[in-house]
């Protein structure tokens, strides 16, 4: 579809777009756009040099890059302290870019300007001119010296070299259709090229095909569009019903009717070369025009509000040009209210203000988005109500329009007033406390308080090998810009989460200081969410900020890992409790994995799980070929290395005798080696001293008892306490169990049998028999308990009963009574 | 007198509806006389102590209480609480949620309640919005987002623990117990349960995750303090209004304590169980016989009240039956013994029944065989009777297998107090073969 034609000098370049009349030149110095990750938003930069490279097929460029508003972080946008205007462009003097392009990727050139910083922004609605005032070098912003910004030879701009047209609309708006197709073409080429794996090539031909059937469906509207206009124009300027309607505005702008529907035509042709996304502009500018026409107004004014509409829904990616319908429609509601002064129509619009101001400020809430949008169109097809002839068009439209859309399960439910609904921006966060907090008192609280596996240890001790692994690791792949996956093991509790957290607070300081390249880290777990599909979900909410269904999330995800971008940083992903990610199919661990294989995802896959075997356990072939072998286990803690993580985190703080420290050590690496066990245990010992302290002759310190009963608490069972403890017939019902299991010599009976033995036993005991109903609910009290396993009780006496203790423990608890 | 009566049924009713004098918990420990004084006292104030921190402190806590049914674990977390919530510094800044495994059922409606009860950004009047996973994410980075020195503490209540194990992936008790351990909102996690075998149900991650602190709730008094309890339960306190009738029905209820045969019911209630919701029940029969002419609980009352509460349930429905659906019971009595317990079905049961007629029977007549086949299926709707496991329901109705729901002794006891059972039918039940 584009011929990007590359002449062979060096000091210029000639291209050629389909659409365009005549080839743009670029010559170094010049400022440019470059295609990108967003369609609408394409990277800007000024030309270097340009060059062709050994074989001298490939054309490329060395060009000084400019970073949009957008592309700034939205937390270090706050450094800047106003806000930014939307033309506004940044000097880009961060390092690790890569600056060399492909002319291919070119779109062509843009005009820059360089304001000084305290100089405010011209008024202007021209999205072709871009302004500096600052550099930007991912920390911070500084003033930035025009020397740097603009171009020695200020290029002519691209709207003079077309043949002047018809009008200045048509000029603009042909201008901007050749911007748009050419970036579509190339993203479209690209992504053709870059797709290998079918389904992603299924889900993008699709998108695709959607995107054909709008274009289709808007050419279509335009047509009749066209038509409408020139049954308009050959019309007799009579009073058309509209124009009783709307009296007291035709009485504010006294013009022929005719002179808008003329102005209207060249507009709408001009349109309908339009790609779908940009189109809005020069309709914006249309309107400017034809204010002077009421007709002219109020049918652009429904076209306009359609189309953006539409627009929305078309778009895969909904923030921009969301953001500038919405914009849009504002504007025009806000006139359209200015010209209803008279206040016939007042409260129709007051809720719809309301409505698109939540609207715009929640761009990412899909749901929300589409309530707007919907309650806008009704407001539409009110106003329109009475004028037939005009409005017919729009409202078939909009049939079509709720066609492509896709279905919403409850489309009333969020239109109905009164219906509560979820407010705009919900802030996730729990409310603060109203007294502060009270510092630790004494020693044991302060022990206590560094003992709590939450409190984020200084330094991570005995780890310092696997921290070296994974160190190294991260650190060169992010040096390269390469990807890779590691797969991390070991029982819970033995610091691999702490260990990743740790490096990655190392690299982030490294990166900080200049050392490494800057990374972006996220962070996610199989066990904090509901579905493994959502993963991509979060994922990409970490990435962008986007929200998507996991669908669209992970197509989202598969273009950026897999498409070429310049100025890309490498992201570090940790995937903790991997085995929750697991589905049939197992797409979900196939993408992680095979994301970082790209030749351009720079992705570092880090995955942690419990068991060492899951790579072969539970992942088919081709996951786990992609999961590779890179792959670390983290062993059990040894008692000694949990003596001294205890240690590391007292700090010096003399809380425990020597003796104790080694005996929880010692315990616990014999049970698990888990450290969380370790210090759960030391914190519970703090509590028994301090609440024995009553004792004199104890020095403060916590000492062995202490420990002991802790240990005690915590690992003893309570199976025979709990026997000891229970009521007598509870006791004789087990007693009678065991005896019908070795009458029978099985470890399982019915209730009925078992029953006779216990009535057998109650007369040898000198008790008065129970009753079958009081046997079964002694029966089902130890069911409770567990201390018995029983089928469901529905069955009465047939119910089957098992010990689940073993017999010499019952034995053991009835003897010692 | 109504008006005393009705504040004196009052004050029972509420007296009898907790567990008693945890009021006095704190104001006299002898009086806690509920459950082993020593064991109870240093479980409150183990968790006391842990709450408290959690609320003043701002550290982040789990803990789980077990016990068997009835042995005042629910009461324990409420004395505890209010106790907690006297103290100003805790009553302000504590959040409390609370969340029982019978009600949220999935992690789907725990997280909706959850957030209802927070109250947070997303719940608009009384309800929540949005999906599961969006929840999730919410609630999670609400709880992210706090700190221990800044935000209030949430006590999260779980009763029922159990039954939030069998959840998918245990996904709320995975995030509930990591916010515990990590540096996030502080959290105090209490689970309470009846399992003895709970930390078993959790998966390890979850189980790591989780403190390990358990409070075991066993009911380890003897007879004495049993009695002691249901002294105190019946008295009227000090301050009781009218003080005369406070001072006979005190002494009324001290002799009913001393008489023996009152003594030999309530010692079979203790060795059958030491649950205190079974004694509540008890004690509600028996004051609801006072009345304003008969002011007191006299020792047949409570005899009475013991002899419902340990009626056999089967043994009076086998009164209603009909002299035909009895005789069918025996006629099954006969087939368990003579085949072991193997099962049975209509037409055996009804050949049975015929050989007795024909051989003993001088009062009983035959019955058609449709007659007989009602009678045999009202016996299956009271569930007397159950078909077996796996039986097909294809089989004819007469041949369908099934088993006798009752045991040998009910059916015998059944018929002592039958009335204006045949003596015929009496001897048949009683010989050895049919």
């Amino acid at each position: 579809m584009i011929d990007s034609v590359c002449s062979l000098c060096v000091s210029s370049l000639v291209i050629s777009v389909e659409g365009l009349p005549r080839p743009t030149i670029i010559i170094p110095e010049q400022h440019i756009l470059i295609e990108g990750d967003d369609e609408d938003n394409p990277y800007v930069a000024k030309v270097i040099r340009l060059f062709g490279d050994e074989s001298g097929e490939q054309m490329k460029a060395v060009v000084q890059w400019f970073v949009r508003v957008s592309e700034v972080p939205l937390s270090k946008l706050k450094l800047l302290g106003r806000e930014p205007h939307p033309q506004e462009i940044f000097h880009y003097q961060g390092r690790i870019c890569d600056d060399e392009v492909n002319v291919e990727s070119i779109l062509r050139p843009v005009q820059v300007k360089h304001l000084d910083s305290a100089t405010p922004f011209p008024n202007s609605d021209d999205k072709d001119t871009m302004y500096v005032k600052l550099s930007w070098d991912s920390k911070a912003f500084r003033v930035v010296d025009s020397a740097l910004v603009e171009s020695a030879c200020e290029p002519a701009s691209p709207s003079s070299q077309l043949p002047h047209a018809v009008s200045g609309v048509e000029t603009e708006s042909l201008h901007s259709a050749t911007k748009l197709s050419a970036s579509k073409c190339l993203s479209t080429k690209r992504r053709n090229l870059a797709t290998r794996t079918p389904g992603v090539c299924k889900k993008l031909e699709l998108h695709s095909k959607w995107e054909d059937v709008v274009s289709q469906l808007l050419d279509k509207e335009l047509d009749s569009k066209v038509m409408l206009a020139h049954r308009l124009s050959s019309s007799p300027p009579q009073p058309h019903p509209v124009t009783h309607r709307l009296t007291p505005i035709n009485k504010a702008h006294r013009s022929p009717v005719t002179q808008g529907t003329i102005r209207l035509k060249p507009s709408t042709i001009a349109l309908n070369r339009l790609p779908p996304s940009k189109m809005n502009r020069p309709l914006l500018s249309a309107r400017e025009n034809s204010t002077r026409s009421v007709l002219t107004l109020t049918s652009f004014k429904t076209l306009v509000a359609v189309y953006t509409i539409h627009l929305t829904k078309a778009q895969s990616h909904p923030t921009c040009p969301h953001n500038f319908a919405v914009c849009l429609i504002r504007n025009l509601l806000d006139n359209q209210q200015d010209l209803n002064s008279d206040g016939e129509d007042e409260d129709e619009f007051v809720p719809s203000q309301k409505e698109l101001n939540g609207c715009s400020e929640e761009d990412e809430d899909d749901g929300e988005e589409e309530a707007g949008l919907d309650s806008e169109e009704e407001i539409l097809v009110k106003k329109g109500r009475g004028t037939t002839a005009v409005f017919r068009t729009p409202r078939s439209k909009q049939k079509t329009h709720s066609l492509t859309r896709t279905p919403r399960k409850n489309p009333n439910k969020k239109i109905m007033p009164g219906t509560p609904r979820t407010p705009h921006q919900a802030t996730p966060s729990i409310p603060c406390r109203s007294l502060p907090t009270r510092q630790p008192a004494n020693i044991l609280e302060e022990a206590r308080a560094r003992l709590h596996v939450s409190s984020v240890p200084e330094s991570l001790p005995c780890r310092e090998q696997e921290f070296q692994d994974i160190y190294s690791f991260v650190e060169s792949k992010i040096i390269d810009g390469t990807g890779g996956c590691m797969y991390i093991s070991g029982v819970p509790g033995t610091g691999k989460t702490a260990t990743v957290h740790e490096v990655m607070r190392c690299l982030q300081h490294a990166a900080d200081v200049d050392e490494i390249p800057t990374f972006h880290f996220i962070e996610i777990n199989g066990m904090k969410m509901t579905d493994p599909h959502q993963a991509y979900v979060q994922i990409l909410q970490n990435l962008t900020g986007q929200k998507a269904t996991p669908d669209h999330a992970a197509a989202l995800l598969d273009k950026r890992f897999n498409n070429p971008a310049p100025r890309k940083q490498t992201t570090v992903l940790l995937v903790d409790e991997l085995d929750l990610l697991w589905t049939r199919k197992q797409n979900v661990m196939y993408n992680l994995f095979d994301w970082p294989t790209q030749r351009h995802a720079r992705l570092v896959v880090l995955t942690i799980a419990n068991t060492m075997d899951l790579p072969e356990r539970i992942m088919i072939n081709r996951v786990a070929s992609r999961l590779g072998l890179t792959r670390m286990s983290f062993q059990p803690y040894s008692f000694k290395q949990l003596q001294q993580i205890i240690m590391s985190r007292l700090n010096k703080v003399k809380a425990f005798e020597e003796d104790a420290l080694q005996l929880v050590s010692r315990k616990v690496a014999a049970l698990s080696g888990d450290a969380r066990r370790c210090l759960d245990i030391c914190r519970r010992a703090t509590e028994i001293c301090e609440h024995s302290t009553t004792n004199p002759s104890a020095t403060g310190l916590v000492g062995m008892s202490h420990v002991m009963e802790a240990l005690n608490e915590m690992f003893s069972s309570a199976y025979i306490t709990a026997i000891k403890c229970a009521s007598m017939q509870e006791q004789l019902f087990l007693r009678a169990v065991i005896a019908e299991f070795r009458r029978l010599g099985l470890e399982e009976a019915t209730f009925q049998q078992v029953f006779v033995q216990h009535q057998a036993l109650c007369r040898l005991e000198g008790l008065q028999p129970i009753s079958v109903s009081e046997g079964l609910a002694v029966c089902q009290r130890l069911g409770a308990c567990r201390l018995l396993l029983l089928e469901p009780s529905r069955l009465g006496v047939l119910q089957r009963v098992r010990l689940n203790v073993s017999q010499d423990d019952v034995l053991y608890a009835l003897k010692a009574d | 007198m109504p008006q005393l009566h009705f504040r004196f049924r009052f004050r029972c009713s509420r007296g009898t509806g907790c567990v008693g004098s945890c009021v006095r918990i704190h104001e006299k420990a002898a009086s806690w006389c509920i459950v082993g004084v020593v064991v109870t006292l240093c479980a409150c104030r183990h968790l006391l102590e842990l709450l408290r921190r959690s609320a003043i402190q701002g550290e982040s806590n789990s803990v789980l209480i077990v016990g068997p049914r009835g042995a005042g674990k629910t009461m324990l977390l409420q004395c505890v609480l209010r106790d907690l919530l006297q103290e100003k510094e805790a009553q302000k800044n504590l959040l409390q949620v609370h969340l029982n495994g019978l009600l949220q059922t999935d992690d789907r409606i725990a997280l909706k309640e959850i957030t209802r009860q927070l109250n947070l950004e997303n719940v608009v009047g009384d309800k929540v919005f949005g999906s599961f996973a969006e929840n999730l994410a919410f609630l999670l980075e609400a709880l992210k987002k706090g700190d221990r020195s800044s935000s209030r503490p949430v006590l999260f209540v779980l009763d029922e623990f159990d039954l939030f194990a069998h959840h998918k992936n245990q996904t709320l008790l995975y995030n509930l117990f990591d916010v515990s351990q990590s540096a996030q909102t502080p959290v105090a996690v209490v689970g309470v349960t009846c399992r003895l075998d709970v930390l078993e149900l959790l998966e390890k991650r979850v189980k790591s995750r989780f403190s390990h602190r358990q409070i075991h709730l066993l009911s380890s008094f003897g007879f004495s303090e049993y009695l002691q309890t249901v002294r105190t339960q019946l008295s009227l306190p000090d301050d009781f209004t009218d003080r005369g009738f406070a001072q006979d029905w005190n002494s009324s209820i001290q002799t009913l304590c001393e008489d023996k045969s009152v003594e030999e019911a309530l010692q079979r209630h203790f060795n059958s169980s030491k649950d205190f919701r079974s004694l509540h029940m008890l004690l509600m029969l028996c004051l609801s016989r006072v009345s304003v002419s008969k002011p007191s609980i006299k020792p047949a009352d409570l005899l009475d009240a013991s002899r419902l509460c340990l009626c056999d349930a089967k043994a009076n429905m086998l009164h209603g039956l009909s002299i035909l659906e009895l005789c069918l019971i025996i006629a099954m009595k006969h087939l368990n013994d003579v085949y072991e317990g193997e099962p049975f079905n209509l037409q055996m049961v009804h050949n049975e029944f015929k050989k007795f007629l024909q051989r003993k029977s001088n009062s009983m007549y035959n019955f058609e065989q449709p007659v007989v086949m009602k009678a045999f299926e009202h016996l299956q709707q009271l569930e007397l009777i159950r078909p077996v496991d796996g039986s097909s329901a294809k089989t004819q109705r007469e041949f369908q297998l099934m088993r006798l729901m009752l045991d040998h002794s009910q059916i015998m006891e059944a018929l002592q107090k039958y009335p204006q059972c045949p003596t015929d039918v009496k001897q048949w039940a009683m010989s050895a073969f049919g």
